[in-house]
């Protein structure tokens, strides 16, 4: 009797112990989740400016401006402009 | 020898030790009583002020859904940013650091110190909203006990004025306030989450309890706006209305297969990034919530009729009475006096008599059935805020010399998205296109309004108004055959006409042979340089054309030559 006691009490023991070592597994990779997380809110923070600073780069007007200006861009003459049909073969 | 039977010690008496006894039992008594009053009956209040001491509720805010053209750029996109708060009764700080805090926040001290004065008393005040980050870092910097920062956010919108009337703007609590901003505010906000935690001592979030309620961050809305083409018809409209120092101007230009609305501008516009200075006239977007009298651009819905009923055909001749019609003590005058015209002629040298006579020849309820299937006297319904209906009374109302004076768009008004609208049945065989300023690519069939005959026919009589001997030459451009009516009216003021200030307008489609857009423009006003809308208004429509058909690669249905332009206006006289 006193010998299955002991067992118990050593079973208990471990249970217990496993408790407590699964707990702090839990707290553990729940502070990594919320790290990842924040981490993701942040990069989803950069990819909004960077999507804004790609949009404010490539703004129609910008580009006009700097083709005509920078490189020297100029739209061609009607007469130098000359238009090729495709045939139905080569597709549109 | 035993302590207790020292012969020096008194014998206690027994009942001593019994009352200890008994005091022992009740204390345990009384501890067990407390102890399962508190378990028992107390325990909910207790289980919450425990939670109340760890565990929070956290606020998960939705990010607002971006808008975007309808190649994917965006036109309105949500940053973080923070607002610099602080509670005056906690604020410790000498002059030194509120001069540094001050200089931070880029205010004068005295700035600062007024708002701490306002705020004394309650525990909240707004020192900065939405600063930029790296102002933020500065700030918390200083380390001000007192002094704290919350996260908001800030719309930016890239491309700025030239799309302000369209997106329009929020404020500064992220709330849509104008524009489609306003028209799809619930969509783009989406709604904000919670959950409760359990924090430590360090203000770290150590687990969840209870649900976690995830934020939905608002969708995002895709526009019908092609970023390019509409920065292009900002320009155009822009060096129109500077070129003709007008006092506005407006303009769209709609896909005629799937009739979005791909350029929709209006000048003057406003930078909504930087809003310090706005006037109502820069908010409104003209072409959806003004309406004006069109004047000549009406004219082929009259005609339309015509030939559709079979009153006539392009080739019939009007007597235009030698360019003065008087009906009712009403005088109306020809800009190009004749004697007589053929239909195509009345269209093409804008002739209001030959107009006038074409309509008294039709019944006025046919007339008031085609405006009103046309889409004119009733808001065009694109879920825009204050869309506006115009007017179109009720033809039991009319009066011959109304019926008259509508055939060349006076007496009735409209806006000029339903202008445009109303343009896309000639372009489309008779079919009339339902809008949208939402992306939605592909063909939308509409209804049947006019026979692909009778299309084609008011397509060819469009055409010949843009040549040569026309009123709209100005609108050609070389590559492309292009169709379209100039409209030059008298604007409105107190009821009357007023002698010198007009409206210069210009709908018109291209390529003729198969057409893909259609571009309305009208100028408020122009005051140097002419009025008529051939002058003013059909050179940017040839421009907003001429660039679009290029980006959208559309084949050139004409000889690229260069087109020979008159060099006088003396053929864009009209008289509306």
């Amino acid at each position: 009797m006193a010998k299955l006691n002991l067992l118990l009490l050593a079973v208990l023991v471990a249970c217990a112990l496993g408790l407590v070592s699964a707990q702090h597994q839990a707290r553990k990779l729940y502070a990594e989740r919320e790290q990842a997380q924040t981490l993701a809110r942040e990069l989803d923070v950069e990819y909004g400016r960077l999507q804004l600073e790609a949009g404010t780069w490539s703004l129609p007007a910008r580009i006009t401006q700097t083709a005509a200006g920078k490189l020297g861009m100029q739209m061609p003459e009607p007469r130098r402009v000359r238009s090729i049909q495709l045939d139905a073969a080569g597709g549109r | 020898m035993s302590f207790a039977a020292t012969p020096m010690l008194v014998r206690l008496p027994v009942w001593r030790a019994r009352v200890v006894l008994v005091l022992l039992l009740l204390g345990f008594v009384a501890v067990g009583g407390r102890s399962g009053y508190l378990q028992g009956v107390r325990t909910a209040f207790l289980k919450e002020e425990g939670e109340a001491r760890y565990a929070r509720l956290i606020e998960a805010p939705a990010t607002r859904g971006r808008i975007l053209d309808r190649n994917g750029e965006p036109l309105a996109i949500s940053t973080p940013v923070k607002s610099v708060w602080a509670m005056p009764e906690e604020l410790e700080a000498d002059r030194r650091q509120r001069a540094a805090l001050a200089r931070a926040l880029a205010m004068p001290l005295e700035a600062l110190d007024r708002k701490l004065a306002e705020g004394a008393g309650r525990d909240f005040v707004y020192l900065k909203r939405q600063v930029p980050p790296e102002i933020a870092q500065r700030v918390a910097a200083l380390k001000i006990p007192g002094v704290f920062e919350h996260r908001e956010y800030r719309r930016y919108y890239p491309v700025g004025a030239v799309t302000a009337q369209v997106v329009g703007f929020t404020g500064v609590d992220d709330v849509g306030q104008e524009g489609m901003e306003l028209a799809y505010q619930s969509r783009l906000a989406g709604t904000a989450g919670s959950r409760r935690v359990i924090k430590d001592r360090h203000g770290g979030v150590v687990e969840d309890i209870g649900a976690v309620q995830p934020a939905q961050d608002g969708a995002d809305l895709v526009l019908s706006i092609d970023s390019k083409i509409q920065t292009l018809a900002y320009h155009a409209l822009l060096d129109g209305v500077r070129k003709h120092r007008a006092r506005a101007g407006a303009a769209i230009v709609l896909d005629v297969a799937s009739g979005e609305i791909l350029a929709l501008v209006n000048v003057p516009s406003y930078n909504p990034n930087n809003r310090a200075k706005l006037a109502g006239a820069q908010l409104r977007n003209r072409a959806l919530t003004d309406v004006f009298e069109p004047g000549s651009t009406l004219k082929p819905l009259t005609i339309a009729l015509a030939l559709e009923t079979g009153k006539a055909t392009p080739r019939t001749m009007i007597d235009t009475e030698g360019g003065q019609l008087t009906i009712a003590n009403y005088t109306i005058r020809d800009a190009h006096p004749a004697r007589a015209m053929s239909v195509t002629k009345v269209l093409q040298v804008s002739s209001n008599i030959g107009a006038a006579k074409i309509a008294l020849s039709l019944p006025s309820e046919a007339m008031w059935d085609l405006y009103r299937r046309v889409g004119l006297g009733h808001p065009p319904e694109l879920g825009f805020p204050g869309e506006a209906a115009g007017r179109l009374r009720h033809y039991s109302t009319w009066r011959p010399i109304e019926q008259a004076t509508m055939a060349y768009g006076h007496g009735i008004s409209v806006s000029l998205v339903q202008l445009a609208r109303a343009y896309t049945m000639f372009a489309r065989d008779g079919e009339l296109a339902p809008i949208t300023l939402l992306r939605n690519p592909g063909y939308a069939s509409g209804q049947k309004i006019l026979s692909t005959q009778t299309a084609r026919a008011v397509r060819a009589m469009l055409e010949s108004a843009v040549q040569p001997g026309g009123t709209g030459p100005l609108a050609r451009i070389a590559g492309w055959r292009v169709a379209g009516k100039t409209g030059t009216a008298h604007k409105l003021e107190n009821g009357s006409y007023a002698p010198d200030k007009y409206l210069s307008s210009f709908v018109g489609f291209a390529p003729v042979s198969a057409p893909r857009l259609i571009t309305a423009v009208v100028i408020d006003e122009p005051s140097t340089g002419g009025y008529y809308g051939g002058v003013v208004a059909a050179p940017v429509f040839a421009k907003v054309m001429r660039g679009a058909l290029r980006m959208l690669g559309v084949p050139l249905d004409a000889p690229a030559e260069p087109l020979e332009l008159p060099s006088e206006s003396e053929h864009a006289r009209e008289s509306t």
